[in-house]
């Protein structure tokens, strides 16, 4: 197999200074390398507090790294996000790397159509183009029509994270981070994202992501990452 | 993409006293940037000295105008800034009374600017004028009536339509949604945020307010006592702080 490397790690450690809890610090990540290629999915595994969520978030630059490199391609040279500029940031997220929680932040007032066709204007589609990518992923996901129109401040957990999947991979790109995208949703609609899924990275989209769920793992991981937490290590 | 504003090393002190400190920052065409801190921080004085509203004490503006040249805004006669700030510039006030004409039309504020820009016939204006206030939502039938009248949400709709009727490329905006009732601020978060999007502004933002911040603004910078303690993508701001100043005003916000 000779995909081509999307993403590597190398060397990277995040810890936190809570300069208000008497400069208390705690280490999540040390030492951390990984390498993640066009087409694969790699499943983070390991117990509550082994820092999955943080390294998602340290990729997706939400977090910013204490040490080490992240090394995305974008289009086709590779950038250091670790040391990249918040425009070169930017850029890399509207383009090339997408991230999903598993919580919608709901915009007041915008109803679910757009929140969810939102990425795909940024990137220069019409907006009626947009909308049409918006229903397919809907009703894909089983989001009933009458709620399209709503905001989803009102939505049930599971209907939030169906809509938070649907604004996530509305537009195709390299590098998918998934953070239990899937916890609240019953069984149909795990197997629709995991359908979704495949089709993503059989497009060459390159996914790391965090499930829980067994069943849900087994369907998508090509291959686990084990880790633990580092303070019990 | 190059930059659209440059500030270097700006200041502005008040005799002895600091408004603000040797405040850098770069801003691209459509792009965001909020300015947060406390009440004293020095967020307004230095939007203002970015403005050219206030003279700086030291440091330079630059400003990439709309034919691609740079202008030096330290340099400038007096008639060259009012010329910026009526062709290519907005400015939205905290208080709209600020902002408004109070004794003239709800129509007439929102056709002024694009008077002072030399358009003349009058029924084209009228039709803009009721086309922005429709789409500051504020019913068409109220466009001779004065502001007085209006409620305090309904002026700041108000001023930001006549202020984005020109489509300014720059919009200096000074905690334009303080003071008002939260259901009247998610409705003004919302038409920026929309207006922001569709005419491509750029902006710079003063709130105290961290969740307008993470709403409206890509790239955020925290202030304290005339400096800019820390600066980077709002959500790295918010999520991730790294100065103590940012860490209790993050950790202050009360969620519900």
């Amino acid at each position: 197999m000779t995909s081509a490397l999307m993403l590597e790690l190398r060397d990277l450690s995040k810890s936190f200074q809570l300069h208000h809890q008497h400069g208390a610090r705690l280490n999540v990540l040390r030492g951390l390398d990984l390498r993640l290629h066009a087409g694969e999915c790699v499943v983070l595994s390991g117990p509550s507090g082994a820092g999955k969520s943080t390294l998602l978030r340290v990729i997706y630059a939400n977090y910013r790294p204490t040490f080490g490199a992240v090394h995305v391609r974008h289009d086709d040279r590779w950038l250091d996000l670790a040391k990249a500029t918040s425009h070169e940031v930017l850029d890399v997220r509207r383009r090339t790397l997408g991230y999903v929680s598993q919580f919608l932040r709901v915009i007041p007032r915008v109803p679910t159509l757009d929140i969810v066709a939102e990425p795909a204007v940024q990137m220069g589609a019409s907006t009626e183009n947009a909308r049409q990518r918006a229903s397919d992923l809907l009703h894909r996901l089983n989001v009933p029509e009458r709620l399209w129109q709503l905001p989803p401040g009102t939505f049930s957990g599971g209907e939030q994270q169906r809509v938070n999947i649907a604004r996530g991979l509305i537009v195709p790109r390299p590098v998918l981070l998934l953070d239990e995208p899937t916890a609240s949703l019953d069984a149909d609609n795990r197997a629709v994202v995991a359908e979704l899924l495949a089709e993503a990275r059989a497009a060459g989209s390159a996914v790391l992501g965090i499930f829980h769920d067994e069943d849900m793992r087994d369907r998508v991981a090509t291959r686990l990452f084990p880790m633990q937490a580092l303070e019990a290590a | 993409m190059s930059a659209l504003l440059q500030v270097r090393g700006l200041s502005r002190h008040y005799g002895q006293r600091v408004g603000c400190e040797d405040v850098s920052f770069d801003l691209h065409p459509g792009e965001l940037l909020c300015v947060v801190g406390e009440s004293g921080s020095g967020k307004s004085t230095l939007l203002n000295t970015v403005a050219a509203q206030l003279a700086p004490t030291a440091g330079s503006v630059r400003y990439r105008q709309r034919d691609g040249e740079w202008l030096e805004l330290g340099t400038l006669s007096e008639a060259d800034r009012r010329r910026l700030a009526r062709e290519e510039w907005g400015f939205v006030t905290q208080n709209p009374r600020d902002g408004l004409r109070l004794n003239v039309s709800a129509g007439a504020n929102v056709a002024e600017r694009l008077m002072a820009l030399g358009m003349r016939n009058y029924s084209q204006l009228r039709g803009i004028a009721r086309s922005w206030l429709e789409r500051v939502e504020i019913d068409a039938s109220r466009i001779d009536d004065a502001p007085t009248g209006f409620s305090g949400g309904m002026q700041q709709r108000l001023q930001i339509a006549r202020t984005l009727v020109t489509q300014p490329r720059l919009v200096f905006m000074d905690e334009p949604t303080a003071g008002l009732d939260v259901s009247v601020q998610a409705r003004i978060l919302d038409l920026l945020r929309r207006l922001v999007n569709e005419l491509g502004l750029a902006a710079v933002m003063v709130t105290h307010d961290l969740a307008v911040a993470r709403l409206l603004a890509a790239r955020t910078m925290v202030m304290q006592g005339g400096r800019v303690v820390e600066t980077g993508l709002t959500d790295q701001i918010l999520d991730d702080p790294q100065h103590p100043y940012t860490q209790l005003l993050v950790s202050s916000v009360l969620t519900t």
